[in-house]
């Protein structure tokens, strides 16, 4: 079980929050914020809330300044299968996207392809449960003008990639906790 | 409950992210944010010091700004400053700033962990957890130096909050992830263990996953999880939908705990406890008995959630794959599911059952389904159902089922989505091959994938095509007949031509004798689609030509003339024209006789794994479903590749075979002495290797038959091992032994330690020692990868009788193997009585999630219990004429395979067990040898002797001892070995 991380888009492919649990660079990011947007926004309720793609992982090497953050695990993001030489870069990594729509945001959560799907695709509902709940009918705007709250809520519910809390009622009682203090 | 208005707090934020939506263009907005860069940056160079919450509000400006995509250089140190704020607010902003935005300027990291380290020390559980969730969000290595002692003590304490629990337990698991050496294991872990037990269902829920991570490194450490997480498990399950209160979802009890605690149980074989194991069955019987109760919801969230819990329960039940009853039910449930109207739910029970299919257990069950399974693929609006659809009918298939499943396969790949047809022609191709009956049906099969979708079809499959019609000769004249009619159609993909070429330049001559496909009409066919075609294609076809010049010498003029052609001599790519000029003069120069012999039909390819299996494995990388690795479940088809000879060698181990250019491997039938003249074509006839013989395919030189075998298999998986097929599906479930398992107990007959067996993935090291009827052997299990093995099960079997005849006791050996790894596994043996067949070794994991097994024969034959005799010669005699029986002398003449080395024969009599007997053979060349087998009900006095013979490099073995079946064997066994 291991949340790789967490995107908040719009329809038109607005981040609202981006939440990573792997070291990607920022190229890395970008780009699997428009290869999500890409395949989540052609779905319809005909489709399966899940995605596969296959993510093939490359030793960069990485003769850099030591980083602060040392690289947990390099990934790069290919959709399509990976074409080239199989030889120097062995081993292939699995992800897959679970997503939930609500009115025009797109919940997703991205997972080890062997994670439990139906797991993660309610552990979305009940983050926006909280959500809709802190925020007293959350709309997309919350989002924006709230950014670093929504950080708040999500550390309370997830952390480390992992599922952290799953009581509404406990997170609510420390949220309205942390608001209460100055 | 009181709502959290907009921007509530910074008002000066909010009018800078109202500032920012109304921009209307880019550059407004970029105009807008260089402003508010100045300010700030004015702001905190200016003389006038910033109080809290101004230094809070524009670093949350600046935050703002840089996750709207903006490069950020300053800013750092008011972020840290606001670290050592004491409220709340401030704190937070700091913190997050730093978790986005964090860099490598390590005089910044030392401020920030000073200021973690206070806020680790306040107490106050809000900073703790603030410093705890940085710590977590950064995971860096500084930060594990700095903190991975003091986190375990937090977690562990007494007094820690329940909220800080929760996330130290999670900080750790990070930074054991990202750093595993920081993180010490110590008298913390097993107090780690025991918060499965905490009354706070949070802590629990964040420790197990520590606890998951933790064990795979040490599953002994965190063995004590097991009975705990059932304990926990079986609360939850059995609890009423409403007795967790705050952890109930939707009517369902701790959804997300339960799907936790079952995946750590999938960490571990099954309980060895009863009690345990009995209470874990009960749990995953009442989710399945749940699953049929009416839903308490009619919401999709309770099913939902409910259904995590079932699927998780179904994947720990496969994970075991010890429980039928659980397997089956599993199986029904998902069969349900396949009609469900929530095209999720079809989508998931496609996917698990598709690893059921692998268990014998639960494969019938599995493919009474088929129909639904093929509708599925035909009517699924998602393609990724449709994939899952097509890869379980791919896992349910076999010998019953196939010709249904193939049709429906080429059926579907007509209309199918571009990004899955190589897939599905891949494995249209193998199943094809794998269950064929009859020939001619494979055939039809792969000229039909061509048809439908050449496009898709590698050369993988063609070469397959080729190499198993060349290997059988009752389906070639079927396949030119074949070719040559789908030759006919006006338009046909290239790939026939190639195939359609390369079968009637080697079998054309089977179908001559049909007017309809004459020789002059077989090669104007094939020759109105020559000039379509590409260089490779044209090349392949000039050697069809001069193939057709040796079948059909008739047809020699027209192609002589065809090579002669200017746009042949003279074409602008060279290995066309090289092609044109070396035909044209081989077949001006050469007799008839040195053209049979040049170009004699292509000799049978050596067999080994399917090429086409080995890419679709390097296609679906380790990761993929054990769908791939077949074989098991198929008790009806002993030979995986489909049943072509010579030998169905499923396993790439070096053998003879796995020569590049297999010639040596399998010589033509005939080998034909190279006449003298033709050597300076462009056949290399070499004086040890057979002739070799122009190929049809692009380079004559290079790669005669390396063509259509395309080089050793790159990937890792490529070169598994398969899982050798079942000799009888009864419930030990063993496989035949590997083709080579003979040859590899031969080598230990006469010595006792050595490598009894390696592959890619595994090392297999074996060392010995037998006394009287008793013996040790350990066996070293080595993980050449770099990736665990789980479920590493390692089993002694006792064929047929041997039970009686020897007893083996074994002891179990740790479920993982860790990359690089090896693991000892001691076994102490007794020999009862005499025996003829060794032990069977079976060896079964998991690697990168695919089941691996392989049977090997335990070296242990009946010589080692040999004890060594000495005897005067008087004595020799004696016994030998008492010993006068026919029955009691078994005698063998055999050729030499090594040099014929007296002390190299010593050295292996004497390893075989024998006393040497010098001074009895009035020979001296000679070899006699006394000794007793030991075993517990009887002793068998055995004499020998071998008559070596140099000039005949043969050797003459007697052995006569007072047991029929023993005087054989080890006759049989001795002489293989000189």
């Amino acid at each position: 079980m291991e949340i790789r991380f967490i995107l908040i888009q719009n329809r038109a492919g607005k981040t609202r929050l981006a939440k990573w649990y792997m070291q990607f660079d920022d190229d890395e990011k970008q780009k699997l914020i428009e290869e999500v947007h890409a395949v989540v926004t052609v779905r319809d309720a005909k489709h399966t809330n899940f995605v596969e793609g296959q993510a093939r992982s490359r030793d960069h090497e990485r003769n850099e300044e030591p980083n602060v953050l040392a690289p947990l695990c390099p990934a790069r993001w290919v959709w399509a299968y990976p074409v080239t030489d199989s030889l120097s870069a062995p081993q292939f990594r699995n992800f897959k996207i679970i997503y939930r729509r609500y009115a025009g945001l797109y919940f997703c959560i991205c997972v080890d392809v062997n994670d439990n799907n139906l797991a993660y695709l309610e552990a979305i509902h009940n983050f926006v449960e909280v959500l809709n709940e802190y925020f007293h009918n959350v709309c997309e705007l919350d989002l924006v003008f709230n950014f670093y709250k929504v950080y708040t809520v999500v550390d309370e519910m997830f952390l480390a990639g992992e599922i952290r809390e799953t009581s509404q009622t406990k997170v609510l009682k420390q949220l309205l906790m942390l608001q209460s203090l100055e | 409950m009181p709502a959290v208005s907009k921007g509530d707090g910074m008002r000066g934020l909010a009018v800078f992210i109202s500032d920012i939506r109304n921009c209307k263009s880019k550059e407004a907005e970029i105009k807008r944010i260089n402003k508010e860069l100045a300010n700030i940056r004015s702001k905190f160079k200016g003389d006038k010091a910033l109080d809290g919450y101004s230094k809070k509000k524009y670093v949350c400006k600046l935050l703002f700004i840089f996750l709207l995509g903006h490069d950020i250089d300053f800013g750092h140190m008011e972020a840290v400053n606001l670290l050592s704020s004491n409220k709340y607010t401030e704190k937070q902003i700091g913190y997050l700033f730093i978790s986005v935005l964090v860099n490598s300027n390590s005089e910044l990291i030392r401020l920030i962990n000073n200021a973690i380290k206070n806020d680790l020390a306040s107490r106050n559980p809000t900073f703790m957890c603030l410093a705890l969730h940085c710590i977590a969000n950064v995971g860096s290595r500084e930060m594990g130096e700095a903190f991975a002692a003091d986190i375990p003590r937090i977690l562990v304490a007494g007094d820690s909050m329940d909220s800080v629990k929760q996330s130290a337990a999670l900080c750790l698991l990070r930074l054991y992830k990202a750093s595993p050496d920081l993180v010490p294991m110590g008298e913390w872990t097993a107090r780690v263990v025991h918060l499965l037990n905490d009354q706070h269902m949070g802590v629990v829920t964040a420790a197990v996953s520590l606890i998951t991570c933790l064990c795979k490194k040490n599953p002994d450490d965190f063995k004590t999880c097991i009975s705990l997480a059932v304990s926990r498990l079986s609360r939850i399950v059995s609890s009423a939908s409403t007795d967790l209160q705050d952890y109930t979802y939707y009517f369902v009890p701790a959804p997300w705990l339960s799907v936790k605690l079952l995946r750590l149980l999938q960490c571990y074989p099954p309980p060895e406890d009863a009690a345990v194991k009995g209470r874990l069955v009960e749990c995953l019987e009442t989710v399945l008995n749940k699953a049929q109760e009416p839903p308490k919801s009619k919401k999709v969230q309770h099913s939902n959630a409910k259904n995590a819990i079932l699927f998780e329960t179904i994947s720990l039940i496969i994970h075991y794959d010890s429980e039928p009853n659980l397997l089956v039910r599993a199986c029904n449930q998902l069969g349900q599911f396949l009609q469900h109207r929530e095209t999720n739910l079809r989508y998931l029970a496609l996917e698990s059952m598709c690893t059921l299919a692998s268990s014998e257990f639960s494969h019938e069950a599995v493919k009474t389904h088929i129909d639904t399974v093929i509708n599925a693929l035909k009517t699924e609006r998602d393609v990724s159902v449709r994939q899952r659809a097509a890869d379980l009918l791919y896992a349910m298939c076999d010998r019953s089922n196939a010709k249904q499943i193939v049709s429906e396969m080429l059926r579907y790949l007509e209309t199918a989505d571009y990004a899955i047809r190589e897939e599905i022609v891949l494995k249209v191709a193998i199943l094809a091959e794998k269950y064929a009956v009859d020939y001619s049906w494979y055939v039809d099969t792969i000229l039909n994938l061509i048809r439908i979708a050449g496009d898709y079809v590698s050369e993988e499959v063609w070469y397959r095509v080729l190499q198993i019609v060349t290997n059988r000769d009752d389906v070639q004249g079927y396949a030119a007949k074949t070719v040559f009619e789908a030759l006919q159609a006006p338009a046909c993909h290239e790939n026939m031509v190639k195939v359609g070429g390369y079968i009637l330049g080697e079998f054309g001559n089977l179908i001559a004798g049909d007017p309809r496909s004459s020789p002059p009409v077989q090669f104007s066919l094939l020759h109105s689609k020559f000039h379509l075609c590409s260089v490779a294609t044209r090349a392949l076809l000039l050697s069809t030509y001069i193939k057709f010049i040796n079948l059909f010498p008739e047809t020699k003029a027209t192609i002589q003339g065809v090579l002669r052609a200017g746009s042949q001599l003279r074409n602008a790519d060279v290995e066309l024209q090289q092609r044109a000029v070396e035909y044209l003069t081989l077949s001006s120069v050469a007799s008839t006789d040195v053209l049979a012999t040049v170009l004699e039909e292509m000799p049978p390819f050596p067999e080994r794994e399917s090429s086409i299996l080995a890419k679709l494995k390097r296609k679906k990388g380790p990761g993929a479903a054990s769908a791939l690795d077949d074989g098991r479940r198929d008790p009806s088809s002993s030979d995986i590749n489909g049943g072509v000879e010579p030998t169905p060698s499923t396993v790439s181990t070096p053998s003879p075979s796995a020569d590049l250019l297999g010639l040596r491997a399998a010589p033509p039938p005939a080998a034909p002495q190279a006449p003298s003249g033709a050597g300076n074509l462009l056949v290399d006839v070499s004086s040890d290797g057979p002739v070799a013989q122009p190929s049809l395919g692009p380079t004559p030189e290079e790669a005669f038959l390396s063509e259509l075998e395309p080089p050793a298999p790159e990937s890792p998986m490529a070169l598994l091992a398969d899982p050798a097929p079942v000799a009888d599906p009864g419930p030990e479930d063993i496989g035949l032994p590997i083709p080579e398992a003979d040859e590899l107990l031969n080598k230990f007959v006469c010595k006792n330690n050595g490598v009894l067996f390696e592959n890619q993935l595994l090392q297999i090291g074996v060392k010995s020692e037998f006394r009287q009827n008793l013996g040790r052997m350990y066996l070293f299990y080595g993980n050449k990868t770099s990736v665990q093995f789980q479920n590493f099960t390692p089993t002694v079997v006792h064929p047929g009788d041997l039970q009686t005849q020897l007893a083996v006791q074994t002891k179990r050996v740790a479920a993982q193997v860790d990359g690089g790894a090896q693991v000892q596994q001691v076994l102490n043996i007794e020999c009862l009585r005499d025996f003829l067949m060794p032990p069977l070794l079976s060896v079964r994991f998991r690697y990168g999630g695919a089941p691996q097994s392989l049977t090997l024969k335990l070296p242990v034959t009946i010589n080692k219990f040999f004890q060594p005799t000495e005897m005067a010669a008087q004595d020799f005699f004696q016994r030998w004429k008492q010993l006068s029986l026919p029955q009691q002398e078994a005698q063998k003449i055999f050729k030499a395979n090594h040099p014929m080395d007296a002390e190299v024969t010593k050295a292996k009599l004497l390893g075989f067990g024998s006393a040497l007997l010098d001074n009895v053979d009035p020979n001296p060349e000679n070899f006699v040898g006394a000794g007793i087998i030991q075993t517990k009900a009887l002793q068998v006095g055995c004499l020998l002797r071998l008559e070596p013979n140099a000039q005949a490099q043969m050797y003459r073995l007697t052995l006569r001892t007072s047991k029929e079946s023993v005087s054989r064997h080890l006759c049989e066994l001795l002489a293989q070995q000189f």
